[in-house]
Order: C-alpha cells, then sequence, then structure tokens
C-alpha cells in the first residue's frame, strides 16, 4: 500500500517498517481449561511459532507478563526445546502486549536476539480470578493499598469507575451510548466460532442487566476466562521467509502515563486517560494519523475503556466519544470497526494479547469466521456481517491497538500490510 | 510500631517499616487530619509518599489540614467483591476534592481523598442516605476506629454546608 505523507517526527522513523508480527497462536478461549497456565503456554506459543512457520529453534527471546499468576518463560522454552538468548518475565496485566513488542523490537535492534515470542497464560476464571474475587479479595491489605481497598476499592471496574462517572458528568455522555460497544462487540463475537460469549446482546439487555458499581452494568464488563496467547515478532527481513504475508510494525508506545502514577486521580482532568500522552508517540512514530486506520483494537476491560481510548487517542474529539461508539462507526461495516473478534467482552479475557492477534489476521485478510476456504487455502470472505457470517473488514490495511492497564496508563500499536 | 487491626473482616496492617503510613493512621487514630507538606516547594500531597511529587525533595513535615470538601466522583457498589462489604451493599467509594489547595499547582490538580460514606461515627452509610449523594456534594470527614491506635478517615455529608439543589447522579437508580 501507499503510506500517507509522514507527519513529523521526534522519534527514530527508521524502526518504521523494520520489524513484524510473523506468528500468532491461542488456545481455546474457556472456562475450567484443566490444566495449568504452563501447559496454556506452551500450547499458545508452539500454535504462533507453526504459524510463523518457524521451527522452536528459530526462536531464541521469550517475553512474557503476570501478576504472580502464571508459569514464566523458562518452563515454556523447556517445554518446546528452545534454548533462550534472552527472556524476561515482566509484571503487568492490560496494556503490556504492546510495550512488550516495543522491547522484543529494541532486544533485536540491541542485536540480543533474532526472533522473540511473547505470551500470556492464564487461568482467569479456574485459578486467579481477575476480578479480584478468591484469594484477591481477602489478603491483607497493607502499604498503598490501604488507601484503596480498606474502603472496598479493589477490583478493575470499582478502581475505574470515578473516571468513568466523571465523563459522564463532564460531557453528558449517557449509559445507552456505552452500551453500545457490547452490542456492537457481541455481533463481531457472534461471527467468530472461537469467541467463548457468541450470543448477541442489545443495548437494552445491557442496560437491563444488574448494575455491579456504578456506573458498569453485568454487561459492560468484560468475561473471566482461561487460555494462552502468544506472538512472534522477528525482523522485517526474515518476516519474508515466513509463511504468511508480513505484517509490519509502524510505531509503538508502552506502558505510557498520566502524572502522578502512585494516584493518578490527584492529576486531572481525570475524564482524560494516558492516551491523550500516548497518542502524541504513537502517531508521529508511526507517520500516520487516527483518520488513516482501517480497524482499531481498543481495549475492551469494559464498555467504558473501548470509548475513552478512542476519544483521548483522537478518533473523534475530546467529549465525543459515547457519539462515536454508538453511531455505528465501530460495527463490522461502519468506517472502523473495533476489536472484530468481540474482545474481552465477548471472545476470552487475555489482557489483551488477542486484540493483536485479530488485527494480525484482518491484515493478513484471514479472520477466522465461518467463511468456506479456497483452494489456496485462503477464506473466500463474504462481507455479510449477519449472525454466523464473516467478520473481515473490506479493507484492512492499517490498524491500531490500544491497551488499558488503568486511566493512568497505557500502550499502542499500529500495524500494516503489505 | 506497627498497627494492626481487622476491619469488616479484612486484616489490615501498617508495618513498622511504612513510616508514612504509620505517621498517617496516627493522626487519624486522634481524628485529627494531617497530610505531608514539602519542606522545599510548600505543596500538602495526598496520599503519603516518600517524595516530593511535584519537586522531588525528600523533606516534609507532618500539617494539620481541614477536611472539608466536595465529591469529585464516586462509584456506588452494587456487587461487593470483599465479603464482609456484602451486608452494606450499596455502599459509596468518594473522590473528595479538599477545600485546601483545590486548583494547585494547577487547574485540574486537588487533594482528592478517598473515603466512604459513612454516617457521622463512622459506620458505612444507609441506602436513603447514600441517595442523596452525587458529584457536588458538600462533605466533611469522619473516621471510622478500627484498632487501638489505628483510624481509616471518612466522608459525611456535611448538614452544616450549603448543598448544591441538585449533586450530580448516575442516572439508573
Amino acid at each position: 500500500m501507499t503510506m500517507p505523507a509522514e507527519t513529523d517526527t521526534t522519534s527514530p522513523k527508521y524502526l518504521r517498517d523494520k520489524y513484524a508480527i510473523v506468528g500468532v497462536g491461542e488456545t481455546e478461549y474457556m472456562r475450567g481449561s484443566g490444566v495449568t497456565t504452563r501447559a496454556l503456554g506452551t500450547k499458545a506459543v508452539r500454535n504462533a511459532i507453526e504459524d510463523a512457520g518457524l521451527k522452536p529453534s528459530d526462536v531464541d527471546g521469550l517475553l512474557s507478563y503476570q501478576s504472580g499468576d502464571s508459569t514464566f518463560s523458562n518452563f515454556i522454552a523447556g517445554d518446546l526445546g528452545i534454548r533462550p538468548n534472552f527472556y524476561m518475565d515482566v509484571f503487568g496485566g492490560g496494556s503490556s502486549t504492546e510495550a512488550l513488542v516495543g522491547m522484543a523490537m529494541g532486544l533485536m535492534e540491541a542485536g540480543m536476539c533474532k526472533a522473540v515470542v511473547i505470551f500470556r497464560a492464564m487461568n482467569g476464571f479456574s485459578q486467579v480470578r481477575i476480578g479480584g474475587t478468591g484469594a484477591r479479595a481477602v489478603a491483607p491489605v497493607s502499604g498503598d493499598a490501604l488507601h484503596g481497598r480498606a474502603y472496598g476499592w479493589q477490583s478493575a471496574g470499582q478502581m475505574f469507575a470515578p473516571t468513568f462517572m466523571r465523563h459522564m458528568h463532564d460531557y453528558g455522555t449517557r449509559p445507552e451510548q456505552v452500551a453500545a460497544v457490547k452490542a456492537i462487540h457481541s455481533e463481531h463475537a457472534s461471527n467468530n466460532p472461537k469467541a467463548f460469549y457468541k450470543q448477541r446482546f442489545t443495548v437494552a439487555d445491557v442496560l437491563a442487566s444488574r448494575i455491579i458499581c456504578k456506573p458498569l452494568h453485568l454487561l459492560d464488563c468484560c468475561v473471566e476466562t482461561d487460555n494462552g496467547t502468544a506472538l512472534v515478532v522477528t525482523t522485517a527481513d526474515r518476516a519474508r521467509d515466513c509463511r504468511h504475508p508480513r505484517t509490519l510494525i509502524r510505531g509503538v508506545v508502552g506502558r505510557c502515563n498520566k502524572p502522578r502514577t502512585d494516584m493518578h486521580y490527584q492529576h486531572g482532568p481525570i475524564s482524560t486517560v494516558a492516551g491523550r500522552y500516548a497518542r502524541d508517540i504513537l502517531w508521529p512514530n508511526s507517520g500516520v494519523g487516527p483518520e488513516d486506520i482501517d480497524a482499531t483494537g481498543s481495549y475492551d476491560a469494559f464498555t467504558f475503556t473501548t470509548m475513552l481510548q478512542l476519544e483521548d487517542y483522537g478518533f473523534c474529539k475530546k467529549g465525543e466519544g459515547g457519539e462515536y461508539v454508538s453511531d455505528g462507526t465501530i460495527r463490522l461495516g461502519g468506517r472502523r470497526p473495533n476489536n472484530t473478534s468481540g474482545g474481552h467482552l465477548c471472545e476470552g479475557y487475555t489482557h489483551g494479547l488477542n486484540m493483536v492477534i485479530e488485527n494480525v489476521r484482518q491484515l493478513r485478510h484471514d479472520a477466522d469466521d465461518s467463511c468456506p476456504v479456497g483452494p489456496d487455502g485462503k477464506r473466500q470472505h463474504t462481507y455479510d456481517y449477519r449472525e454466523g457470517g464473516c467478520r473481515q473488514v473490506k479493507k484492512c490495511e492499517l490498524t491500531a491497538n490500544m491497551g488499558w492497564a488503568s486511566p493512568g496508563t497505557g500502550s499502542a500499536m499500529v500495524m500494516r500490510n503489505e | 510500631m506497627s498497627l494492626q487491626a481487622t476491619y469488616l473482616g479484612m486484616p489490615l496492617d501498617v508495618s513498622d517499616l511504612d513510616v508514612e503510613n504509620l505517621a498517617y493512621f496516627r493522626h487519624c487514630a486522634a481524628h485529627d487530619f494531617h497530610l505531608q507538606k514539602c519542606g522545599a516547594c510548600g505543596l500538602l500531597r495526598y496520599p503519603p509518599t516518600t517524595g516530593c511529587p511535584w519537586c522531588a525533595s525528600p523533606k516534609s513535615e507532618w500539617t494539620r489540614v481541614e477536611g472539608k470538601g466536595a465529591v469529585h466522583s464516586y462509584t456506588e457498589v452494587h456487587h461487593a467483591i470483599q465479603p464482609a462489604f456484602k451486608a452494606h451493599t450499596p455502599y459509596l467509594i468518594l473522590l473528595v476534592d479538599l477545600d485546601t489547595q483545590k486548583g494547585k499547582p494547577s487547574a485540574d490538580e486537588a487533594l482528592r481523598v478517598v473515603g466512604n460514606l459513612v454516617t457521622p461515627d463512622g459506620i458505612l452509610a444507609p441506602p436513603e442516605m447514600v441517595r442523596r449523594v452525587g458529584i457536588g456534594t458538600r462533605v466533611r470527614m469522619v473516621f471510622s476506629d478500627v484498632g487501638a491506635g489505628f483510624a481509616l478517615p471518612q466522608w459525611t455529608i456535611d448538614e452544616g454546608a450549603t448543598q448544591p439543589a441538585k449533586p450530580w447522579r448516575y442516572p439508573q437508580e
């Protein structure tokens, strides 16, 4: 494709298109995996390496993220006969995926490795519940948590809610606008045979579901699942020898923050999120702007997180996120579909990695929907987005992923095809 | 010395290494709210930190601060995560802009102090009280005594203050 004119940048343009995602892999998205996170991680990594057309011995770097709830890279490497030249397991949840892609690029740029696999393996339903119930709810409260958990302020929804509520207060954002995110993502999931929830929901269904903590209804919240997910990143040159057309990385921004990372609410406006800062790195690094993007992957831990990021990364004016997510733009067939797999609200919860996998498949023009596979081994997409049908975006040349850790911390990445 | 208590079924533990939180909660135990005031730039800060968020100075002294302000944002929890909170749903978690230092050092900054909405004697508020509070409600600080020498700062409706005609509340009750 022809790239748009390059905007002014202060970052190293020479990294644009120099690295590529060549393999994606996953387990099923499920509840009750019946296996360890090591087994989930091994399966996902093996699938990603195979998808790339590589052998495990071609991979010499491993990166993963977790919060004391998963296996470490050295065990995955052992299961696959990989001798790593580098591995590191970082503490992190949402927003780690894009950040680790950036770190993988840095490792290869420094000559430390040739191909890096990034994985997240979690029993988020059957072992460590991401919603904070179980063991996490009864752990002693000390240190910084004395100003949070002691007040019954613990789960992600509870922690983020003051930003969501203040956005409604400041801009008049309405519950039904934000509920459209779930309705639309559920339509996408109904065309994704892998999705944990394939049922279509309406805005009315979301608003009629019980309130968890205002402004979040049950159906504004993502699903908790067990799954492993993985990516293989390598240089653009090596990517030419891999199985699929190259998915090139245009630009990345990792774990970018609002001021006061110790408690971001001290610095307002609290209805603004980290994307407001991250966009000033993402778009100049990528040499494109939001208007150039064909599909987005805006992290949907909650309906509100999708809306807030799309707004603060500049896909619409500040304060107009409610309208943007409810006017049809983000639906398959719309101008810029978001989370075409159904995302965290429907496909499964992976702390962001599945949304990158989905956009790689979209850029390959190979979304794994129910469309028939042709003699060339590729799906013959119909672009009929009715329930059970196609979910391939017709023209998909540039995508943006926006990862969310909290209102104060986020990551993002722009990818392109050729 | 360290502080321990059990509050709503949760073990609370301030380690004897955590000198900032020890000082903070000891003042709360005397129902006398104090925050750190920077020894270099003079700004107050919340929650307790080792260095100044604005100028990085390690010097600070504990200073009495008036516990009055207005609700900046909130959530109303209907599905409690921690077991002992379930008996008190719906409960409010408030982010309160203190009047002291509001709009400093920049227009959108404030000392935003977390707390639950409680009765004047520090018990989680009943539903009829919860329904009166939203963004803009004037509140005053009270304390929940949780153990010997240990109290949590909390918020209750400031019945003596002029209240907004209609505080902003989430449209669905």
